[in-house]
């Protein structure tokens, strides 16, 4: 056994246990199963204890942001909150509709669940400490991605419930339409690192964090995932005021708390693909050192990504569908076509850099790529302030037609 | 190993299959046209497609059957039917099928024989996929299906549009 | 490693299950779902012949792929379709549109 490197402590464990199973007297191949197996676990087990804690934080950060004090009941500062709630939820009875199609029915919680923590499958904690470093890790995120909105569709139409069913169509309306963006801003730091493995990407980011580089990609990513959430402002899917709870309206008991499960992994989840994919993910000071920094910086770099999600959940009130269509298909899909044409452009125009270059022959890389999303965010808002000044005028010539001529 | 995965995936691929022709119910054919397309997936990770495999997910999943189910809602009054899911010719059609196969696994056992034994073939290249993705645009290779590719997938946009769009004749 | 039979068979097996489908169903969603395991049984040949056959070419993952582009095109006009006829004719059992037959 070689020395046991603390400045890379993850793969070190990794590598004892590896050993110790081999000590056992496995065979490779079981070695390899039971490794791949137990990295299952881990992530998993990760991703749905995360929530236990983001819940109580969550809850107590909506509760300053609308001043007041949130739970503070169960355990020191009502730390402990989750705990009955998890009982709650599970001594409570699972019903099932008369009508409803129960295998579906069924189905479509565990599809919840199973879609957003395939996608931690791929998220690099550190260097080479992930799941699995696929080379088409990108590709993957979005291909998973799809079954949730398959799950919610599955939810909705098995209810046999009218308001699951305009939920469900909602879903069709608002998930599919938002991949389009998603996707499509996706693609710029794929572009930029010339590879689609998510590890390849963070690694891309040595020579700059692709925020500074593409920070309109990052915008567009961060608004069509925070609506492939579903969560406030783009939470028509289960707007309570107008469709009760939408999709899982007919859930009880442990199934409901699968939806909910989703709803919160996706949450951070997609702030955990925000960090990775634009903030440098495990990158930082001193981690081509001390590999096993990498972890901090994600999770840090992952949580303040998460807290601003919240805020913006907190602040923004609910969009109305025609708005929400509209803001998809008029302005983010258009915009993120150009964008992605003008970075190919300006990407192609500049050439990677190497990778070793030095600070000066990064500049002018940073600032071309910089100065082209600048030149773009400038030329949107102009267009958008034509535009809706134009909108605007037509509105008010149609409110008030022709002033009444009262007398002389 | 691989032998329990290929058939895991291999039951998942016809069981779907079987199911979605037998179904009545529409949103259950549909689902277990999900699950069909998702062992065919698993099929081309055992190939080492695994491009190909998250496209089918991501196209014939997260695309078409979410597609499917929708307009089987749209058309809703058809889900509820007492009558049976197959026409009058379904007998034929059981033979017709049952033929073809036959016909198949003749031709694949017997006529032109394939090694039936654990064969060999050569390794698939490291980069696959970005191989895939430059054939895609070499301009000696595979660039004008590419491109033929891409205006059919605007004209059926286009078209679907067209068809599908409520009339409003004022 | 499989052998290449096993999959040419997989892949005959779906098609023939298509085959079924799209002969013996009466809702016309139904048979474009029927089309789609066919199309899919045609890329498990295409891609099984890629992996034995020259992995270094990429004639068999392109030719997957068109498949692929062919069948969202296929089902985005195809459902459009029907729910055009849906909306003129009420339903879309196959056998009740005959309005060409005289």
């Amino acid at each position: 056994m070689n020395g046991f490197d603390i400045s890379n402590l993850f793969l070190s464990i990794g590598q004892v246990w590896t050993e110790w199973l081999l000590q056992l007297g496995l065979s490779a191949g079981w070695v390899s199963f039971v490794n791949k197996l137990a990295g299952a676990v881990l992530v998993t087990a990760f991703a749905v204890g995360t929530v236990v804690f983001t819940i109580v934080g969550e809850r107590k950060l909506i509760g300053r942001i609308q001043d007041r004090l949130g739970p503070n009941r169960v355990g020191p500062f009502g730390l402990l909150q989750t705990v009955p709630d998890v009982l709650k939820l599970l001594t409570k009875e699972i019903i099932t509709p008369a009508n409803a199609d129960k295998v579906l029915y069924s189905i479509a919680p565990m599809l919840a669940v199973a879609s957003v923590i395939l996608i931690w499958g791929v998220v690099p904690f550190a260097n080479g400490v992930m799941g699995v470093d696929l080379d088409i890790g990108a590709l993957y995120f979005v291909a998973v991605s799809s079954f949730g909105t398959l799950a919610i569709l599955l939810a909705g139409w098995s209810s046999n419930n009218k308001y699951a069913l305009v939920s469900a169509f909602r879903v069709v309306a608002q998930l599919i339409s938002y991949e389009v963006p998603l996707v499509l801003s996706l693609l710029v730091p794929v572009l930029l690192a010339g590879t689609m493995s998510m590890n390849g990407i963070v690694q891309a980011q040595a020579q700059g964090w692709f925020v500074i580089l593409a920070p309109i990609s990052m915008l567009i990513f961060f608004i069509s995932s925070t609506a492939e959430v579903g969560r406030s402002p783009f939470d028509l899917l289960e707007a309570d005021s107008e469709i009760v709870a939408g999709y899982n309206i007919e859930y009880s008991g442990m199934r409901f708390a699968m939806f909910f499960l989703g709803e919160w992994i996706h949450a951070f989840t997609i702030c955990g693909l925000t960090a990775t994919l634009f903030f440098g993910g495990w990158r930082g000071p001193f981690v081509d050192q001390v590999p096993a920094l990498g972890v901090i910086y994600f999770l840090v770099k992952m949580f303040a990504i998460y807290f601003v999600h919240i805020w913006i959940r907190t602040t923004m009130p609910r969009l109305r569908i025609d708005h929400l269509l509209d803001f998809n298909w008029k302005f983010l899909v258009p915009l993120s076509l150009v964008n992605l044409i003008v970075m190919s452009l300006a990407a192609r125009l500049t050439g990677m850099p190497r990778a070793d270059a030095a600070l000066g022959e990064l500049l002018p890389y940073w600032g071309v790529l910089l100065g082209v999303n600048v030149v773009l965010a400038a030329v949107t808002l102009y267009v958008l302030g034509v535009v809706g000044s134009r909108i605007r005028r037509r509105q008010e010539a149609a409110r008030e037609p022709e002033p009444a001529v009262t007398g002389p | 190993m691989t032998y329990a995965v290929f058939i895991l995936f291999t039951l998942m691929a016809l069981c779907g299959g079987v199911l979605v022709v037998t179904q009545r119910n529409l949103v259950r054919a549909a689902t277990a046209l999900v699950l069909s397309l998702f062992g065919v997936a698993g099929l081309y990770v055992l190939l080492e497609a695994g491009f190909l495999a998250a496209v089918q997910v991501l196209v014939y999943i997260g695309a078409i059957a979410i597609l499917i189910i929708f307009a089987i809602m749209l058309t809703r009054r058809m889900v509820q039917g007492d009558e049976s899911g197959l026409n009058r010719q379904w007998g034929w059609a059981l033979v017709s099928a049952v033929v073809m196969f036959a016909l198949f696994c003749y031709v694949v056992v017997k006529a032109w024989p394939l090694a039936l034994g654990a064969v060999s073939a050569p390794a698939v290249p490291a980069d696959s996929t970005e191989a895939l993705g430059l054939a895609l645009l070499d301009w000696e290779q595979y660039v004008l299906p590419f491109e033929i590719a891409s205006v059919l997938l605007l004209s059926a946009m286009v078209g679907a549009v067209v068809i599908a769009r409520e009339k409003h004749d004022s | 490693m499989i052998p290449l039979s096993w999959y040419v068979l997989v892949s005959a097996a779906l098609f023939c299950i298509g085959l079924f489908g799209v002969l013996a169903r009466r809702n016309a969603v139904a048979i474009l779902m029927a089309v789609e395991l066919m199309l899919n049984a045609v890329n498990v040949n295409l891609v099984a012949f890629w992996r034995y056959g020259e992995p270094q070419a990429m004639a068999g993952q392109v030719f997957a792929l068109i498949v692929f582009t062919v069948a969202a095109a296929e089902a985005a006009v195809g459902l459009a379709l029907f729910i055009a006829i849906y909306r003129s004719r009420d339903t879309v059992a196959v056998e009740e549109i005959d309005l060409m037959k005289g």
